[in-house]
């Protein structure tokens, strides 16, 4: 017999699983119902965005950006933008960076929604799923209102935005924001006191300040264990330095502090819109620098300059000066970076992203070893991984 | 057949085939595998979700098990390490089995001509029914739903997929 209960079993979940949330996959080594190892095995999204950037102009690759953290695609073309704007040294104008803050808050909400629906439908909560989703659609909408697109907006660009906000967006997100509160009480009334959402929470899925500082964890998962760190206030970016927030954070980095940590930011961000919305100053939207933003449709009939320089970007994009950037961004899941290298040609040499997702999974391992089984699924919920974003 | 008239034989009684009867127990009630790979995925849960409400074409249940279910939404990009495990998947569903390749990505490759993607689904599964967008929108799924229900409708008129 103590033969028998000294054997661990080893167990595969997922590439293809309900509660991964994507294709993630993990071995796991199991005595009993405790987990005794945990691997995870990523790749299975493995696109190779990172390489094919390589091969487009700097405007081209916008429209990649957004494939790879795909519920916060704002954030991944703020820091591609706010990295490009640093190799070449441009100033971006006031009301884009407040027009880029207020579409990245929204943005922040709608997948902090996903996340919400997505880890109370693993504990078979659906109708908060339902609800979340439906919330979500709003922001859907509005997105769609700015930049033509539900998902995949490519509305920023290098040196401001696309276009000014449309007039309809406005009293749409004026109604959102006033909801917001109200919205976000009753999730909590559904979720906070539930007796089952208690029980699979608290104190499950512990991450230690000193681990999460060891394993690079960022975002909401490292500000659940106790740490103050958040990108907006530490290393403000386009004019994050405006805007009065807090920045919530836990205390014992268990799942139920994430979740609480996550609601409170939500609200947070809506305290940010208001800001923004309020203060969003007059002026271009774009910067007037022809080298590097289209010239206005008007320009183009009355000017020779205004073509040639047209045809210039359209053609063959900017040409940013030799050197290496780095510039990040606190997306929903943590700091979201940019490394680009340029040679001074039209196109990126190397372009890494520094992606939250893979290193909060990083953590996953120690956060689960010794608990449930059945804990994994509410750990993985916990920690919000975008598949898109670890493998990209 | 006497008193009964032979209008009210044909206002009680219809006669069809079984393969069309077959056929219309099949479409009406398309269970897709759940298996989201990436963006698409996460518009294929809006359609799922309250406001587009995927249930108004009796596909609601999405099944975790591809044992249960007879549709495959490909919602996503296949990259060439996911490809042996979506045909492994493919090949666990029993017949009859559709395939839908939701998004240019599961349709052709999308934007991403390279080493690491499968450049359309149909080089690993026959694909069913192709829905265009980059994500396609929740109407744009709905729609090739119904396309696919035409199809299977119209295979059980013609006879041309008896398993
Ligand atoms: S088609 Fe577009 S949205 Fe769909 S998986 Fe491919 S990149 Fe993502």
């Amino acid at each position: 017999m103590s033969e028998l209960t000294r054997e661990t079993l080893t167990i595969n979940m997922g590439p293809q699983h309900p509660s991964t949330h994507g294709v993630l996959r993990l071995v796991l080594e199991l005595s009993g119902e405790t987990i005794v190892s945990c691997k995870p095995v990523i790749g299975y999204l493995h696109t190779g965005i990172e390489k094919e950037m390589e091969t487009r102009t700097y405007h081209q690759n916008i429209a990649l950006t957004d494939r790879i953290e795909y519920l916060a695609s704002y954030f991944e073309e703020m820091a591609y933008c706010l990295a490009v704007e640093k190799l070449l040294g441009l100033e971006v104008p006031r009301r884009a960076q407040y027009i880029r803050v207020i579409l990245c808050e929204l943005n922040r909400i709608a997948s902090h929604l996903v996340w919400l629906g997505t880890s109370a439908l693993d504990l078979n909560a659906s109708s908060v799923m339902m609800y979340a989703f439906a919330h979500r659609e709003e922001y859907q909408e509005m997105s769609e209102i700015v930049s033509g697109q539900r998902m995949m907006p490519g509305y920023f660009r290098i040196g401001g935005v696309q276009w000014d906000l449309p007039e309809e967006f406005f009293p749409r997100v004026r109604k959102f924001i006033d909801e917001l509160p109200r919205r976000l009480d009753e999730y909590e009334a559904l979720l906070t006191d539930n007796p089952i959402w208690r029980d699979r929470h608290i104190g499950i899925s512990s991450l230690s300040r000193e681990q999460a500082l060891a394993y690079g964890v960022t975002g909401p998962v490292l500000r659940a264990s106790g740490v103050n760190w958040d990108l907006r206030k530490a290393i403000p970016y386009s004019s994050y330095e405006d805007f009065t927030f807090e920045v919530p954070v836990g205390a014992n980095g268990d799942a139920f502090d994430r979740y609480t940590v996550r609601m409170a930011e939500m609200r947070e961000s809506g305290r940010i819109l208001r800001q923004a919305l309020d203060g969003l100053p007059e002026g271009p939207y774009i910067t007037s620098d022809r080298k590097v933003a289209l010239p206005p449709r008007p320009e183009l009939v009355r000017s020779m300059e205004a073509v040639i320089h047209q045809f210039k970007l359209v053609s063959e994009g900017i040409h940013p000066p030799k050197g290496e950037v780095y510039a990040a961004v606190e997306s929903p899941r943590g700091e979201k970076g940019y490394f680009i290298v340029s040679d001074g040609s039209n196109k990126p040499v190397r372009v890494r992203v520094r992606a939250p997702s893979f290193s909060n999974l990083a953590a996953l391992p120690v956060m689960v070893q010794g608990e449930m089984l059945a804990d994994v699924v509410v750990a993985i919920a916990s920690i919000d991984i975008v598949l898109g974003d670890v493998d990209r | 057949m006497a008193g009964v008239e032979e209008t009210d034989l044909q206002r009680n009684v219809l006669t069809t085939t079984v393969d069309r009867m077959l056929a219309w127990a099949r479409r009406s009630s398309v269970w897709p595998a759940q298996f989201g790979l990436a963006c698409c995925a996460i518009e294929m849960i809006s359609t799922a979700a309250a406001r587009f409400d995927i249930a108004r074409f009796g596909s609601e249940v999405m099944r975790a098990s591809p044992r249960q279910a007879d549709l495959m939404i490909v919602a996503g990009r296949v990259s060439q390490k996911m490809a042996p495990v979506l045909r492994h998947i493919h090949d666990q569903m029993l017949e009859p089995k559709w395939v839908i390749a939701m998004g240019d990505c599961a349709s052709c490759g999308g934007v991403y001509n390279n080493y690491a993607l499968v450049q359309g689904v149909d080089k690993i599964v026959p694909v069913d029914v192709y829905i265009a967008g980059c994500p396609p929108r929740p109407e744009a799924l709905l729609y090739g739903i119904i396309k696919l229900q035409e199809k299977i409708d119209e295979q059980g008129r013609q006879g041309t997929r008896t398993a």
